[in-house]
């Protein structure tokens, strides 16, 4: 049902977006943050990876690309925990700033054509040659290195206080632990984890948009909740390697809708609806559960009566 | 070692819920005190600890540890040298990460000087290992198992052990033994009492029980709204019984103790 190009697109998709994945894994399973900057940060990505390759930088518009979701994630960061805006408000509040930044980027255009532009995948292609599965190799490397630093990092003595930040946070100003300090460096690293991602799709597709990063928290929460789901129970290796495993999948499940000739105007709602009620799963869990208890005393009720 | 002068808080001044927690409180430990203190609800015990923590900067006095003045300093500075134990054992860990992980955030008070990307190596592992064995529990065999599989007492006992892993300047004991059973809060006691012994730590321990008032440590303060209004120790405090803190406190305090889980206590 899927022919090899399909496949290959939906593995080089679902690695490329496994970094925002990867991201929300850090920000809102481990910090316990719901971190509303992630479509500007994507966004903006994109946008700074997209000029500098027009400007014949494919290589040095990544870094650059982390650095500036970096100082996004610090915004968002600086007004959560010094200035004590709730956390949701400011990620939305850097968000909507990072929209006009995201325009500046571009040149003050919703976007930027990069058509005989030079990419890290072209790069590949002229290295490796037209045959090989290029853009599949530079995606998986790209997303396994990020996903192999982020887990080491989180086993280093600032990784478990940014860990344990997110899991009691009494318990780490009891520790010597500035909370202020593993907010703001887990928001940065998420932050650049996400642009990263922006970066490589906007190089992988040749073109950057104002508006690919919109719906990307979902998105990302899509992919990671998927992963949780199938893959999840286990150490820091295996909570990492589903959120990137989610993500491939996510993007097959959306291969499969386009395929069923679900009109990708669509996808978008398909993704809030899976988020929504794989979110809600344990509540409408304990629900049922309450209504067989409560069905089953009434009716041993009606059998004492 | 610890110095408090004067050290006075009032909670939402100006408002129909002013509450005057703290009044110009006077409180000096000397090196190796270890002091329990005893009153009703809202007398002050929590808040007392929490200036001294740095929950909270107090309206008005000083607070000064080991020589320097840490008043104005952020709780989590303080907390390298302030150790502090809550009633509630969940408070006090991680419960998603491994005996050994939590282990390695205690120790990160002693490390200031290494790398924020070094790693827990094997000779932490070892420490923590024998430092575990030390409690009697069996924890040191299941390292690397995530917290929240613990019970209350075995959190607690390793919340302890986290308070005191690097020898901190002081231990606050906020009730810690108070939402364990009986058994294991005799456990959890003997422990601290041994840990506060064999590293000759200033100790300060709010309990409801009379009995461990007396018998613990070397002082008994008892506090009443907001105020320090009995201090004992030495000769006095050997020959103090429970009825006769009672009378003392009724006396100082100008009306008879109000709590009845401490009153229960005493009837024990």
């Amino acid at each position: 049902m899927f022919t090899v190009a399909t496949v290959l697109s939906a593995l080089e998709l679902g690695l490329i977006y496994a970094l925002v994945a990867m991201a929300l894994f850090l920000s809102f399973r481990v910090l316990n943050i719901a971190d509303m900057t992630t479509d500007g940060a994507f966004t903006l990505g994109c946008a700074v990876s997209a000029t500098a390759a027009v400007a014949g930088h494919p290589f040095l518009g990544l870094p650059l690309a982390m650095l500036a979701g970096a100082a996004a994630g610090f915004i968002t960061a600086f007004l959560q925990t010094r200035l004590a805006v709730p956390s949701i408000l400011a990620g939305i509040i850097t968000n909507t700033g990072l929209y006009t930044v995201n325009l500046a980027v571009m040149g003050f255009s919703s976007n930027v054509p990069m058509l005989k532009t030079k990419t890290v995948f072209t790069a590949a292609e002229a290295l490796l040659g037209e045959a090989a599965p290029y853009k599949l190799l530079v995606a998986a490397l790209i997303t396994l290195a990020v996903c192999a630093a982020l887990i080491l990092f989180l086993g280093t003595r600032l990784g478990l206080s940014i860990r344990a930040t997110g899991d009691n946070p009494d318990m780490v100003r009891a520790s010597s632990i500035n909370t202020t300090f593993t907010v703001t460096i887990g928001l940065c690293i998420a932050n650049a984890m996400t642009s990263l991602s922006g970066a490589v799709l906007a190089q992988y597709q040749r073109s950057a948009d104002i508006n690919l990063g919109t719906g990307m928290v979902v998105i990302g929460l899509a992919s990671l909740i998927i992963g949780e789901t199938l893959f999840g129970r286990g150490g820091l290796w295996t909570k990492a390697v589903a959120a990137v495993a989610g993500s491939v999948i996510y993007r097959f499940i959306i291969a499969l809708a386009l395929r069923a000739n679900v009109p990708s105007e669509c996808l978008k709602l398909i993704s809030a609806v899976i988020v929504a009620l794989a979110i809600a799963a344990p509540a409408l869990r304990a629900r049922a559960a309450f209504r067989r208890r409560r069905a089953q005393a009434e009716k041993g009720g009606a059998a004492h009566a | 070692m610890l110095e408090l002068r004067h050290v006075g808080k009032t909670f939402n001044p100006g408002t129909v819920n002013e509450k005057v927690a703290l009044q110009a409180v006077d409180l000096h430990l000397d090196d190796g005190d270890f002091a329990t203190i005893v009153g009703s609800n809202g007398a002050g015990k929590s808040t007392l600890f929490n200036a001294i923590a740095g929950a909270f900067v107090p309206d008005t006095g000083t607070i000064t540890l080991d020589g320097q003045d840490i008043t104005f300093q952020p709780d989590y500075r303080r907390s390298k040298v302030i150790g502090r134990m809550f009633q509630d054992p969940l408070k006090g860990t991680a419960p998603h990460m491994t005996i050994e992980e939590n282990l390695a955030l205690a120790f990160l008070r002693a490390s200031g000087h290494t790398s924020p990307f070094s790693r827990i190596t094997r000779a932490d592992r070892a420490l923590f290992a024998e430092k575990l064995s030390a409690l009697g529990l069996g924890l040191e065999d299941r390292m690397k198992q995530p917290v929240g599989l613990l019970s209350g007492g075995q959190r607690q006992a390793l919340t302890l052990l986290m308070a005191t892993l690097v020898t901190p300047k002081l231990l606050l004991l906020d009730e810690h033994t108070a939402a364990l059973d009986p058994a294991t809060a005799d456990k959890v006691l003997a422990l601290t009492r041994q840990i506060v012994a064999e590293h000759h730590i200033t100790c300060l321990m709010i309990t409801h029980n009379m009995h461990d008032a007396l018998t613990l440590g070397n002082r008994t303060l008892m506090m009443d709204g907001g105020r320090i209004v009995l201090d004992i120790g030495g000769e006095e405090r050997r020959h103090m019984t429970v009825p006769g803190l009672l009378e003392r406190f009724a006396q100082n305090a100008g009306h008879a103790l109000d709590n009845d889980r401490i009153l229960l206590s005493a009837e024990e």
